[in-house]
């Protein structure tokens, strides 16, 4: 039988999709679409399209494509603001005079104790009342009100030369006293500048009011100028935010938002306040105590859990405790020490948990995580009991989830039950206040010798210290720390940018108390450095704050120079200058085979800058001039900026590549030194 | 597995966005929301279904907790509960098929709201299976539109079942 020798049509089949990586279409569009300058700043999460972009353009042209690092948080749209501030004030000044809000004075008038007031002059009696004495803030059109009242309170104003600035200076204000830091910004960008703080004071839990200008209610909405949703714009970067729309609400709106920044785990909460607001009546009810049915406070932690832990701690042979920016919070520090003492626990901390505890001592294991201490790292995957308190198993702590502290039971005594069973399975929750808990469960806690899990503990911290090579004839960044450090006796206030030099400070810099290493730990803000250090510096006068900081942190907010000068603040930067963004740089070497795509930079000269601005300018280029310059700029009365011109391809080591296990450390070995 | 959610918060301004804000911000998906007054006028009620396992839907109940204007979660897995959807759905109907129409709008339990001489529209009320039973049940006449609510719940108080 014949088989059909038709030439068979093969079926119709729908073109298949050419797949690539996301990098790759992510250009693809770009290119498709005309795009021919691109305006950004590099980073580990976007590191893949720099790559990209760097892959496609660089070879064929042959030339650095046009990318120019702008600031981050403007683009290309950013503008000079104080001239559009200044250009505001007409156009809204008009928008003042006509409106006032319809209050019926009669309905709550007779309220016992109740006064009426305009609501500029409530938010300042509020302020008062909340015993704030520093403001950071910007002006606009519609904070003018309220700035007219400001004009005669007995508030210290701090006018940063951007609000992103005077975020981070509240901020900052707030980590080094533990009082509650408040930032007012203008309605439009001037809220919207405010963004990239409060994203940092979220993540670190840092109690912060932010109120912001808001264009007259009944403009809300209608794309009024340098309107911006901001309460939708912030809900996911702070604990609570809200909108003021009826003056009766202004006052208590005001005492809650200090209540919710303060309370629980801190965080920033955010007022926007609509300009009629602040020209209306409105009442200020009698002070009472603050109940808001959907926010309860279980600091006590429960009794039998708490047993249960201490029992655990007993128990164990290889414990080690974990300690985050919680027992700073807390004020749990001098507990902890005690807890640790007694029950003869090794202690690590977090990069936001440094100064809880004493780190000159034999069971203080130092940082833990993706570039901490071999010895911390090593101590928690060999654990049989891990207590975390106040950390939250971040996963620059944790690295590899699946095979984190793969023995260890874990404890967990944290004010948040969101961050319990999080990110990894918790045998033992103790919901609660860090020093309540541990006060606790003191009583509990035996002293056990464990002898064995000390002597390895001592063992590997003899084998894996923090090391560099000391024997080259370049500034090593360590260096410069390790020496800051020995001139300034471990007792500077240290703020740091984000990045290398920032690793660097939390492995050579050895902290002795809470609130004493000031950094952005959860977002990992570049540019934080100087305007934290100023923010400091403003709630300690009498202490010498110093901002270590890298060029391209630094060269993201040196505008606030201005700021130290105009408020004679002698704050010091210690300027780690590679010339690169070290951090990003070393990934780049170390993951993307030395393609250095987009993240060199040409600097300015930074010393003659900072004369410019009206500080000290020191440019240091040889190892041997390094201890001269610190004692320099100690010495100075002026703020003062010292350039390091540090060894540009220095890495930080240890390193447990992403994704990677805890003990799968990197660089233990590099050094093979006498 | 599918979890029923059911939030006291408070009738303010804003609130759903804080919700629906959150959901879109830690990645977890919404399977249906139904938010309405409650007879405290202060309080609304946000019966939310979540599909994942228990570790994600447990920490979808303390992320909802935790922001401040949502007052109390419950999450009803593992509870005897009561819960309903509501659904209008307008069918291709002409009229010599009305007869088995209406048989099958009976056998529901279902009501006619309207009819016309093409259509005709119904409303179903009852626990999920139902609905989407008698949507495949209408399929092959037709289905011109459709809309349902999510699903609200309730936990039963006695032990007794009335009606399912």
């Amino acid at each position: 039988m014949a088989i059909s020798s038709l030439p068979q049509e093969a079926p119709a089949q729908p073109p298949t999709p050419l797949l690539k990586p996301g990098r790759e279409v992510i250009v693809d569009i770009l290119i498709e679409q005309g795009v021919d300058t691109i305006f950004g700043y590099t980073g580990a999460a976007v590191m893949p399209i720099f790559d990209a972009i760097y892959r496609r353009i660089f070879p064929h042209t042959g030339t650095v494509p046009n990318i120019g690092p702008a600031c981050p948080n403007c683009s290309s749209q950013c503008r000079n603001y104080g001239n559009c501030a200044a250009n505001g004030i007409d156009k809204e000044t008009r928008c003042l005079t006509p409106l006032f809000v319809e209050n019926d004075m009669s309905k709550n008038g007779n309220d016992a104790g109740t006064v009426y007031k305009p609501g500029s002059q409530v938010i300042v009696d509020m302020l008062l009342e909340q015993k704030v004495e520093t403001i950071f803030g910007y002006l606009g059109g519609v904070v003018l009100p309220l700035f007219d009242k400001l004009y005669d309170a007995p508030i210290r104003f701090i006018i940063p030369r951007h609000e992103q600035g005077g975020c981070h200076m509240a901020d900052a204000y707030a980590r080094a006293t533990g009082k509650p830091g408040v930032v007012i910004a203008t309605s439009g960008p001037g809220a919207t500048n405010l963004v990239t703080g409060l994203a940092t004071a979220m993540m670190d839990s840092v109690p912060l009011v932010a109120l912001t200008g808001q264009v007259r209610t009944d403009l809300i909405g209608n794309d009024a100028f340098q309107e911006a949703d901001t309460t939708g714009i912030t809900r996911p970067i702070t604990k609570h935010n809200v909108i003021v729309k009826n003056p009766n609400d202004l006052a208590q709106t005001i005492r809650e938002a200090f209540h919710i920044a303060t309370t629980g785990r801190p965080g920033p909460v955010l007022i926007d306040i609509p300009v009629d607001m602040q020209l209306a009546q409105c009442p200020i009810p009698p002070k009472k105590d603050i109940e808001l049915p959907g926010y309860k406070l279980r600091p006590q932690g429960h009794s039998r859990q708490i047993s249960m832990a201490a029992q655990a701690i007993n128990a164990a042979q290889k414990p080690v405790f974990y300690v985050g920016g919680g027992v700073i919070i807390s004020g749990a520090a001098e507990t902890l020490r005690a807890t640790a003492q007694k029950a003869n626990v090794p202690v690590t901390t977090t990069l936001m948990g440094m100064g809880t505890y004493d780190q000159s001592r034999a069971e203080s294991l130092d940082m833990l995580g993706m570039h901490g201490a071999a010895y911390a790292n090593f101590a928690v995957q060999h654990a049989d009991l891990l207590v975390s308190i106040g950390a939250r198993f971040e996963d620059r702590v944790t690295g590899n989830l699946k095979t984190f502290a793969p023995n260890a039971k874990i404890v967990h005594i944290d004010l948040d039950p969101a961050s319990i069973s999080k990110n990894v399975h918790v045998d033992i929750p103790v919901v609660g206040d860090a020093r309540q808990v541990l006060e606790a469960m003191m009583p509990e806690l035996e002293h056990k010798p464990r002898t064995e899990w000390f002597e390895q503990i001592a063992a590997w911290k003899a084998k894996h210290p923090f090391r560099y090579d000391k024997k080259k004839d370049v500034i090593k960044p360590q260096y410069v720390i390790e020496e800051l450090y020995r001139q300034t006796q471990g007792d500077a206030i240290i703020c740091t940018g984000v990045g290398q030099h920032q690793m660097w400070t939390a492995q050579f810099y050895k902290f002795k108390r809470p609130r004493q290493f000031i950094t952005s730990g959860g977002l990992g803000t570049m540019g934080f450095g100087l305007p934290s250090c100023i923010g400091a510096k403003i709630a300690h006068p009498d202490k010498l704050v110093i901002d270590i900081d890298g060029d391209s942190s630094f060269n993201m907010t040196l505008t606030e120079l201005s700021t130290a000068v105009m408020y004679k603040l002698p704050i010091k930067v210690v300027l780690i200058n590679n010339g690169y963004m070290g951090m990003v740089r070393q990934w780049q070497e170390l993951f993307y085979g030395r393609r250095y795509s987009q993240s060199s930079l040409v600097n300015p000269d930074f010393a003659n800058l900072a004369r410019a601005f009206g500080c000290a300018g020191l440019t240091v280029d040889k190892k041997t001039q390094v201890p001269d310059a610190i004692k320099q700029m100690l010495a100075e009365e002026k703020p003062c900026v010292v350039d390091f011109h540090v060894d540009r391809e220095e890495n930080v080591w240890p390193m447990v590549p992403a994704g990677k296990s805890l003990h799968e450390m990197n660089g233990l070995d590099i050094f093979e030194m006498a | 597995m599918k979890h029923i959610l059911s939030a006291l918060v408070l009738n303010k301004p804003g609130v759903l966005a804080h919700v629906a804000g959150m959901f879109a911000a830690r990645a977890f998906n919404i399977d249906s929301l139904a938010v309405g007054p409650t007879d405290d006028p202060s309080l609304s009620r946000m019966t939310i279904v979540v599909v994942g396992d228990d570790r994600v839907v447990e920490q979808v109940r303390k992320q909802l907790a935790k922001i401040i204007s949502v007052v109390k979660v419950q999450d009803f897995v593992g509870q005897d509960t009561v819960s309903r959807d509501l659904m209008l759905i307008s069918i291709a109907c002409p009229p010599e098929k009305r007869p088995e129409m209406l048989a099958l709008i009976e056998m529901f339990n279902a009501k006619t709201v309207d009819i016309g001489p093409k259509f005709v529209m119904v409303e179903v009320a009852g626990p999920e299976s139902k609905i989407e039973a008698f949507i495949e049940a209408c399929r092959p006449y037709g289905i011109k539109s459709l809309v349902r609510t999510g699903t609200v719940a309730m936990a039963r108080q006695s032990h007794g079942k009335i009606e399912e």
